[in-house]
C-alpha cells in the first residue's frame, strides 16, 4: 500500500539518560515530496533528523531510506541522502571549489567529474566569482549556499535540511527556497526541519508537528489549519473602548473563546457556530459599534501551532 | 574483483582526506609554526643556557641534547593531532563526513596520515637546528634516517592516544594546554636534557620507568654509535603495542560518539 514511500519512519524512540527526547514518532514520505518537521526549539526535530541520517541510533523503532535500514544497512542508507545542518559544516580553511571537489570525490566521483560538477554548482548557487577564495571572506549566506551546494554534489535522492534558513536574511532565504524547489522539480525528496511556520507553509507539501518529542499532528498545511476548527472569524474595531462590548457579544452568541489583541478580536469557529456569525454582525449593528473589518478566513498556521503547543511549553 | 574495487575506493578516500588536510595546511601555513618554531627555540635555549653547566661546553652538550629535542619536538607535534581533530568535530565537518558513503574511519585515517608531515617537519627542523649549532652525527645518513623514522613512528603511535583524548574531551584549547603540560613533565622527568646520575634517587627511579627515557636512549644510541641497539627494537615494539591498543579503541570511540 505504501510501496511508493521513499522514507519510512516507524515508532522511533530515543532517550538521553532520564529524558525522553523522541517518543513513538512515525511517518512516511513519498518520492518527490517536501516534508516539514515543525516544532519549537528543543522539540526533538534535530534528534529525529540525526537518527534518520545515521548520526544517532534510535532506542526503538525502524527507519528505512529507499528500502535501506539505517541501523543494519547504514552504508547503503547513507548513499541515499545528503544533509545540510543548522550550521554550515564546511572547511573554513579551504576554498569553495576545493570543498566541493573533495566532497565530490568522497561521494565517488572521479577527479575530473568532481571538478565539472563543482563548477556547475558554483554557477548555480551564484558563487563562481568567489570560487577560489577561502571561506574567511564569505558571508553567512554564501556559506549556507555553499553548504547546500556540497550536499547536492552527489545528486542525492533524499535531501535532509536542518533549519536551512535560520539566521539568513530574507533575500538569501528566498534563494534557498528556490534552490529547494528546483531540486524537488528535478526528482529529489526533501525533509526539512524548521521553526518558521511561514517556511513550512510556503515549502512543505506535508507537515508533522513535533512538540516535546511527540508528533502531535500530521497533514498538509491546509489540513492542519482545518484541524484547529476550520475557519476563523476576525473582527477589527476602530477604538479600543468597544473591546469589552464586542468580546461579550461574540462570546455570548458563539459560545466560544474570543482572542483579543489590540483592536483585533478573533474566534476559531466550527461548522455549527458558523451559522451564528450573522447574528454577531446584527448585534454589533444594533449596539452601534463601529467596526473596520469583519472577516471569515483560514487561520494562519501560527494559530495552529499555538493552539497545539499551548500550555505545554 | 569486487573486494578489490572496494579496497581501491578505501585507499583513494583516505588519499582524498589526506589531500584535504594538506590543503588546509597550505592555506594556513602558520598552523605549522608550532612544529617549526618550538624545536628551534628549545634547541637554542637549552644549548646555549645549559650546555656549559651540564656538559662543560655547548659543543659537548649537543650530542646529548639532539635526541632529547628530537623526541620532545615529535611528541609536541603528535599532541597537535588531537587538537586539530577536536576543532574539525566542533566545526561540524565530521558530522558531514559521517553521513558520506565512505568507511567511517576514513576521516580519522586521513587526519593521521596527514599528521606524518607535521612529525617529519618537526623532526627535521630539530636535527637541522642542532646541526647548524655545530653537532655532527656519528651515524651515517641511513642510520640518521632510521633514528628520525623511529622518532616519527613512536610520535605517530602516540598521536593515536592524543586523538582518543581529543575525541573524548570537548574543548580544543583545554586539550592543547593539557597536552603541553603532559609533554613538558614527561620530557623533563626523563634523560632528555640532563645526566640522570645527578638526580635524587626517587626522581631517578621515575626517570628510569618513563617511556620517554627509553625512546631517547634508543635514539641517542643510534645517533652516537651508528648502530641499531636493542633499545630501538624495544621502542619499535612498544610503538606497535600502543597502536594495537589505541587504534581500535580510538576507532570504537569515534564510531560510537553520538
Amino acid at each position: 500500500m505504501d510501496h511508493d514511500s521513499l522514507i519510512k519512519v516507524k515508532n522511533i524512540r530515543k532517550q538521553f539518560g532520564d529524558k525522553v527526547a523522541v517518543q513513538d514518532v512515525s511517518f512516511d514520505i513519498k518520492k518527490g515530496e517536501i516534508f516539514g518537521l515543525l516544532g519549537p526549539n528543543g522539540a526533538g526535530k534535530t534528534t529525529i533528523l540525526r537518527m534518520m541520517t545515521t548520526l544517532l541510533r534510535q532506542d526503538a523503532g525502524k527507519i528505512s531510506l529507499n528500502g535501506f535500514d539505517t541501523l543494519t544497512q547504514g552504508r547503503l542508507a547513507r548513499q541515499q541522502f545528503s544533509i545540510t545542518g543548522q550550521t554550515a559544516a564546511i572547511d573554513q580553511d579551504l576554498t569553495a571549489r576545493e570543498n566541493l571537489i573533495i566532497f565530490g570525490k568522497l561521494n565517488g566521483l572521479s577527479r575530473s567529474a568532481a571538478k565539472t560538477r563543482a563548477t556547475e554548482l558554483l554557477t548555480d548557487f551564484d558563487l563562481i566569482n568567489s570560487a577560489d577564495q577561502t571561506l574567511a571572506t564569505f558571508s553567512g549566506g554564501m556559506r549556507r549556499r555553499l553548504d547546500l551546494a556540497i550536499s547536492l554534489i552527489g545528486k542525492p535522492a533524499i535531501l535532509f535540511l536542518d533549519e536551512p534558513t535560520t539566521g539568513l536574511d530574507p533575500r538569501t532565504r528566498m534563494q534557498m527556497w528556490r534552490a529547494v524547489q528546483k531540486l524537488v522539480a528535478e526528482g529529489s525528496t526533501v525533509l526539512l526541519t524548521t521553526q518558521y511556520l511561514e517556511e513550512a507553509d510556503h515549502l512543505a507539501n506535508r507537515i508533522a508537528l513535533i512538540d516535546h518529542g511527540k508528533m502531535i499532528a500530521i497533514g498538509t498545511p491546509s489540513d492542519l489549519k482545518k484541524h484547529v476548527g476550520g475557519m476563523q472569524l476576525r473582527i477589527e474595531i476602530t477604538d479600543q473602548k468597544w473591546r469589552v462590548q464586542v468580546q461579550k457579544i461574540a462570546h455570548d452568541t458563539l459560545a466560544l473563546p474570543v482572542n483579543v489583541s489590540d483592536r483585533t478580536l478573533t474566534v476559531l469557529i466550527d461548522d455549527t457556530s458558523m451559522q451564528m456569525v450573522p447574528q454577531v454582525l446584527n448585534q454589533l449593528q444594533a449596539a452601534k459599534v463601529p467596526i473596520s473589518n469583519f472577516a471569515i478566513e483560514t487561520p494562519p498556521l501560527d494559530d495552529v501551532f499555538l493552539k497545539m503547543t499551548v500550555g505545554k511549553n | 574483483m569486487k573486494s578489490m574495487t572496494t579496497k581501491n575506493r578505501f585507499v583513494s578516500n583516505i588519499l582524498t582526506m589526506t589531500h584535504r588536510n594538506l590543503l588546509k595546511t597550505m592555506h594556513n601555513p602558520d598552523s605549522l609554526s608550532d612544529v617549526v618554531i618550538e624545536p628551534v627555540i628549545f634547541t637554542l635555549l637549552f644549548g646555549y643556557l645549559f650546555g656549559g653547566v651540564i656538559a662543560g661546553s655547548v659543543q659537548a652538550y649537543l650530542p646529548m641534547l639532539v635526541s632529547g629535542i628530537l623526541v620532545q619536538s615529535i611528541l609536541n607535534a603528535a599532541s597537535g593531532s588531537g587538537q586539530q581533530l577536536r576543532e574539525d568535530i566542533n566545526a561540524g565537518v565530521f558530522d558531514r563526513f559521517k553521513t558520506l558513503p565512505i568507511s567511517p574511519i576514513t576521516p580519522l585515517a586521513g587526519q593521521l596520515v596527514g599528521d606524518i608531515l607535521r612529525l617529519l617537519l618537526s623532526g627535521v627542523v630539530a636535527l637541522i637546528t642542532t646541526f647548524l649549532m655545530g653537532w655532527r652525527p656519528t651515524a651515517d645518513l641511513p642510520m640518521l634516517a632510521a633514528a628520525l623514522l623511529l622518532a616519527i613512528f613512536i610520535g605517530w603511535a602516540t598521536s593515536w592516544i592524543f586523538v582518543l583524548v581529543g575525541l573524548m574531551a570537548k574543548n580544543a584549547e583545554l586539550i592543547g594546554s593539557l597536552s603541553m603540560i603532559i609533554i613538558l613533565v614527561m620530557t623533563f622527568l626523563s634523560n632528555a636534557f640532563i645526566p640522570v646520575k645527578t638526580l635524587p634517587k626517587v626522581i631517578q627511579a621515575i626517570v628510569k620507568i618513563n617511556p620517554v627515557s627509553l625512546t631517547i636512549t634508543a635514539i641517542r644510541t643510534i645517533l652516537s654509535t651508528g648502530n641499531w641497539g636493542s633499545n630501538a627494537t624495544l621502542v619499535l615494539i612498544s610503538g606497535g603495542v600502543i597502536i594495537l591498543i589505541f587504534m581500535p579503541l580510538t576507532v570504537l570511540v569515534y564510531q560510537r560518539r553520538d
